[in-house]
């Protein structure tokens, strides 16, 4: 017998999660987004000041468990007494701003290796070819390297948006009650974790539904060659 | 008199006081646990690809099913539903026998199953995908030199199919690897339970951490090179262009 008056609470008080959710992943795909293009820029760089710092920030952070770096972030650096007195601690005492800082960090590791991916797949000729028609580095940049590499990268990159969404379900585990952390508790007090489950499933499932449409709107928009 | 405070080497170290023996066993059951349950996985995946390549149609939905859902939802909240609903179902089953005890899986197991049904996703797209990368002229060529279906499946199109499926294994196994740490959620003491258990008692929970994400790090740069051998070694014989 389905309780549906179980699923529809249920499902009330895991929307209320939802915020929380999207600001994560929200937070963590602009943040992650700036940053990745700034360590991709890096490790395309010929000097090595630049690309190793970015090979080695690259290899810690994809290397390791998204938890562990949480975990250090939000109870490793309370450890010093200096931060404490900083005026950055009311942001890293702060379970909210420590998750968006891990997922930040994390994301653009791997959003770093995909935007290099993108710059990579651009032909030399295309950007010699624009050179000879006289168009500045930054107008190359700009009108022929950049969108290109976009177009390459933009399907690499939607999943990657997808990794936050899930990813985001980690704050749960400093203390912050988004989807994931409500349905736990939800789990623990009444002991019916397929129902829970379902709901829960449904509402990710559904995010993640509309983020991969949103990724094939823009892909559309950016690809008017591809049109038929 | 002052009391004596540790220095870094005491606590990470493997003398009486040091927290070196525990952190590397902890490593080992990181491992297993990732292990346990990317061979799991390989059987989720190896009937997710026939599923996916079968003639039948609802076999192909419910693998698309599988791989759709496995793959869009937090692992955290699958391990939530492994843990809780192991716990729930073995209850039952006990209360049917008459007994009035609460039982729970075992974290191991736990573990296993859920990173399990999770890798089987991924891997059931990376074996669908060799699958297909072998030529089909090969099956052809070795039915009429006169092998049996399982001789041709396993002297031709594994080993190939295994070539192409490498690669993407390769990114599967770091992945279980690094979800193996959710794990500790469930009481399992891995590297980060215990790492945990560590900074709780010694309040030096930056180092603990610290050092866990370095043995993280061992373990999968170890076997990124170790893939890399692998895959190497299935070229042999086969001219590269």
């Amino acid at each position: 017998m389905i309780d549906f008056a179980f699923f529809a609470d249920t499902f009330r008080q895991l929307l209320g999660g939802m915020p929380l959710t999207l600001a994560l992943t929200g937070i963590a795909t602009v943040a992650g987004l700036i940053l990745a293009l700034v360590l991709a820029a890096m490790r395309l760089s010929s000097n090595r000041f630049f690309d190793w710092p970015a090979r080695f920030y690259i290899f810690c952070f994809r290397g390791s468990p998204l938890l562990v770096q949480i975990f250090l972030i939000y109870y490793g650096l309370s450890q010093f007494p200096e931060l404490r007195r900083s005026i950055l601690w009311p942001y890293l005492r702060d379970p909210f701003w420590c998750a968006s800082l891990a997922l930040s960090l994390n994301t653009a590791a791997y959003a770093s290796e995909v935007f290099r991916g993108g710059f990579l797949s651009v032909p030399k000729g295309m950007v010699e070819a624009a050179r000879a028609c006289g168009m500045s580095r930054s107008l190359t940049f700009r009108h022929i390297i950049a969108p290109l590499a976009l177009r390459q990268a933009l399907p690499a990159y939607g999943n990657e948006i997808i990794l936050i969404v899930k990813a985001s379900s980690l704050a749960s585990t400093v203390t912050l009650m988004e989807v994931t952390g409500i349905a736990a508790g939800i789990i623990a007090e009444t002991y019916r974790p397929i129902e829970v489950f379902i709901c829960a499933a449904a509402i990710y499932l559904t995010v993640n539904f509309i983020v991969t449409r949103a990724v094939q709107a823009a892909e559309y928009v950016i690809t008017p060659e591809r049109r038929s | 008199m002052q009391a004596h405070i540790p220095s870094i080497m005491e606590i990470i170290g493997f003398g009486p006081r040091g927290w070196g023996l525990a952190l590397l066993l902890a490593t080992g059951v990181t491992f297993a646990v990732a292990l346990s349950g990317f061979a799991l996985g390989a059987v989720f995946g190896i009937m997710g690809a026939r599923a996916k390549l079968s003639r039948r149609r609802w076999a192909r939905t419910s693998a698309d099913v599988y791989t759709t859902v496995l793959r869009g939802l937090p692992d955290l909240l699958i391990i939530y539903l492994f843990y809780f609903g192991g716990s729930v179902l073995l209850t039952s089953i006990a209360r049917f026998f008459g007994s009035s005890q609460f039982l729970g899986l075992p974290a191991f197991l736990t573990g296993t199953l859920a990173l399990g049904i999770v890798a089987g996703a991924y891997q059931t797209e990376v074996l669908r995908g060799a699958y297909l990368a072998v030529s089909t002229g090969q099956a052809e060529a070795a039915k009429s030199l006169g092998l049996s279906r399982w001789h041709t499946f396993r002297l031709v199109l594994a080993p190939q199919i295994l070539r192409f499926a490498l690669p993407g294994l390769g990114n599967i196994w770091q992945l279980v690897l690094k979800d193996s740490a959710l794990i500790s959620v469930t009481g399992l003491v891995e590297l980060i339970r215990q790492a945990q258990i560590g900074a709780g008692s010694t309040r030096e929970p930056f180092l603990f951490y610290v050092v866990a994400a370095a043995l993280y790090l061992v373990i999968t740069s170890a076997s990124s090179s170790a893939f890399r051998l692998a895959e190497t070694r299935s070229y042999r014989g086969v001219a590269r262009r």
